[in-house]
């Protein structure tokens, strides 16, 4: 699914965050967003995905959803956004009760998702019994159970340790190596953009603004390779050249306030 | 560079140091016979001041004494009816003010007209002493039941109202957009997120709204009611019977005790996620 969006303006009361934004998310491809803190890179997501009312401008979605899917635009939160007083398995059973599927087709979805990402043995756990990297997996099972056309990842792995966020990244890798679900992945960090992304948007500090879109031309799973590694460390540069002023900026505004 | 190294040297001759531990006190430990072992002499202190005649019997009856009255008060089934009255005015006018609270809270908390509303008179209402009110509930209603029911009810809704609306705020913002982001219906959000989530503010409140109507309830029974625990403990005042008033006020803690009790195990068996 592409997902359109035209002359995006946002504004918080007087505190204007997006200004501006004109970007089409590609069928297929995983979009990074980059950019310093408060520049409105979580609001940009809650704009496509309906939960935020922009101000002004237009979101727009074309092309196929896949079969059998509930819920075309789907998040994956940073603090994992599950129901601490349900079961792993309850938690998604959550996303699917108000569909109108049999208990079979539930249940075989919930299993499915479950057994994506390991954690079939754990479907009986509350959250609270599970680390930070097995409730992140439960919020990407909650959101395969739906059978998304794009996710939409606001810092997925920001509540994580280094390892586990490793972890979680293979996740990701061999997610996209399968299904190829559009995406947009929001993050702090240039590392995920680089082993993630198809391209990387660079918006400026607040008011949020399209300042680049840099393409990383390695395919995906050649990212660890010897070869491929100064092409990386070329586009890593330039990402940190981007975004180093303007992150400073930011830092020195947000202690002002 | 010979002058600092020349300390060094020096110092790295001393003989090690041990560490000396700091980090004592500060943490509660458990001690698990302390409570008991409190009570028990407290109790001994209290028998032994009546024995050694240090009390007068009639301003402190002994333990022993209020024992025998309360079991007196077993035998001749007059504890039971009192406290059948007790619990059956706390049972009506906490139920009927705990629902309305409740229902008015979860206005508040979801809507906010009704919470642009519900505020400011909440906050007016709330720190009224209810029992003031009593007499123009007897007015309104008669002296029986109904104005007794009316006065604890009324003493249970704010607290409800209040426990109510701020434990729906207290749902987490993040769980109700992502019920959103996938599309549940609005009434699902409220049964699935909101009512759980609020459910420990709201158990809470009824461990503060229990002991208010325990309150109410002896305070009302005082001002009239011929059968009741407050009704039972002024009476066996005015007939200076001490003893069966120190009865009436052990009945009174115990009956509390239960109540708080039984709060636990729901809160145990309906929190077991927190
Ligand atoms: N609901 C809101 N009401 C008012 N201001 C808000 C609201 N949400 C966010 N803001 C402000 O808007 C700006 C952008 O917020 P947003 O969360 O979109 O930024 P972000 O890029 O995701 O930041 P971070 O990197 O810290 O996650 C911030 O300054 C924030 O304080
Ligand atoms: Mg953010």
């Amino acid at each position: 699914m592409r997902l359109i969006i035209k002359d995006l303006c946002h504004r918080y009361d007087d505190l204007v965050v997006l200004d501006g934004i004109d970007l089409t998310v590609q069928e297929g491809e995983v979009l990074a967003v980059i950019g310093p803190s408060g520049c409105g890179k979580s609001t940009l997501l809650g704009i496509a995905g309906g939960i935020v009312a922009p101000t002004s401008g237009t979101i727009a979605v074309a092309g196929e959803v896949p079969d059998g899917c509930l819920n075309p635009i789907t998040f994956i939160f940073q603090d994992f956004a599950l129901l601490p007083w349900r079961s792993v398995e309850d938690n998604l059973s959550l996303v699917l009760e108000h569909h109108p599927l049999s208990a079979a087709e539930r249940r075989e979805r919930i299993e499915s998702g479950l057994r994506r990402m390991g954690l079939w043995d754990f479907r009986k756990a509350l959250p609270k019994q599970l680390s930070g990297g097995m409730r992140q997996r439960v919020g990407i099972a909650r959101a395969l159970a739906v059978r998304p056309a794009m996710l939409l990842l606001d810092e997925p792995l920001s509540a994580l340790d280094a390892q586990t966020r490793e972890l979680l990244m293979e996740d990701f890798l061999s997610l996209w190596q399968r299904e190829r679900t559009t995406a947009v992945y929001v993050t702090h960090n240039l590392d995920e953009a680089l082993r993630l992304a198809d391209r990387v948007v660079v918006l400026s500090r607040r008011p949020g603004r399209l300042r680049e879109i840099v393409t990383i031309e390695e395919p995906r799973d050649q990212r660890l390779e010897p070869s491929a590694q100064a092409h990386l460390a070329e586009v890593r540069d330039r990402l940190w050249h981007l975004i180093r002023a303007e992150a400073q900026l930011a830092d020195r505004e947000i202690a002002d306030a | 560079m010979p002058d600092t190294s020349l300390p060094m040297t020096e110092r790295s001759a001393a003989p090690p140091q041990p560490v000396r531990f700091r980090g004592g006190g500060f943490t509660v430990k458990g001690h698990r016979w302390a409570a008991l072992l409190a009570f028990v002499v407290l109790i001994a202190v209290w028998e032994s001041t009546n024995r050694f005649g240090l009390v007068s019997e009639l301003f402190l009856p002994p333990p022993s004494a209020v024992a025998s009255a309360l079991a007196a008060m077993a035998q001749d089934g007059s504890l039971w009816q009192h406290l059948k009255a007790s619990l059956m005015r706390i049972g009506v006018g906490w139920v009927m003010g705990t629902v309305a609270g409740m229902a008015v809270g979860f206005a508040m908390g979801i809507g906010s007209v009704a919470r642009a509303v519900g505020v400011p008179l909440v906050s007016a209402f709330f720190p009224i002493p209810k029992i003031a009110l009593l007499p123009l509930f007897i007015l309104w209603f008669g002296i029986g039941e109904p104005s007794k029911f009316a006065t604890i009810g009324f003493g249970v809704f704010f607290p409800t109202v209040i426990a109510t609306y701020s434990a729906i705020d207290s749902v987490p913002r993040n769980l109700i957009r992502m019920a959103q982001s996938f599309g549940l219906p609005w009434a699902s959000i409220l049964r699935k997120i909101v009512l759980p989530g609020a459910l420990p503010g709201i158990l809470a409140g009824f461990r503060i709204t229990a002991s208010i109507a325990l309150i109410l309830v002896v305070a009302a029974e005082m001002i009239g009611a011929e059968y009741g625990i407050g009704a039972f403990v002024l009476t066996a005042g005015n007939l200076m019977l001490t003893d069966q008033l120190l009865a009436g006020v052990l009945v009174l803690s115990l009956l509390g005790l239960s109540i708080g009790t039984v709060l636990s195990i729901l809160e145990r068996r309906l929190l077991k996620w927190r």
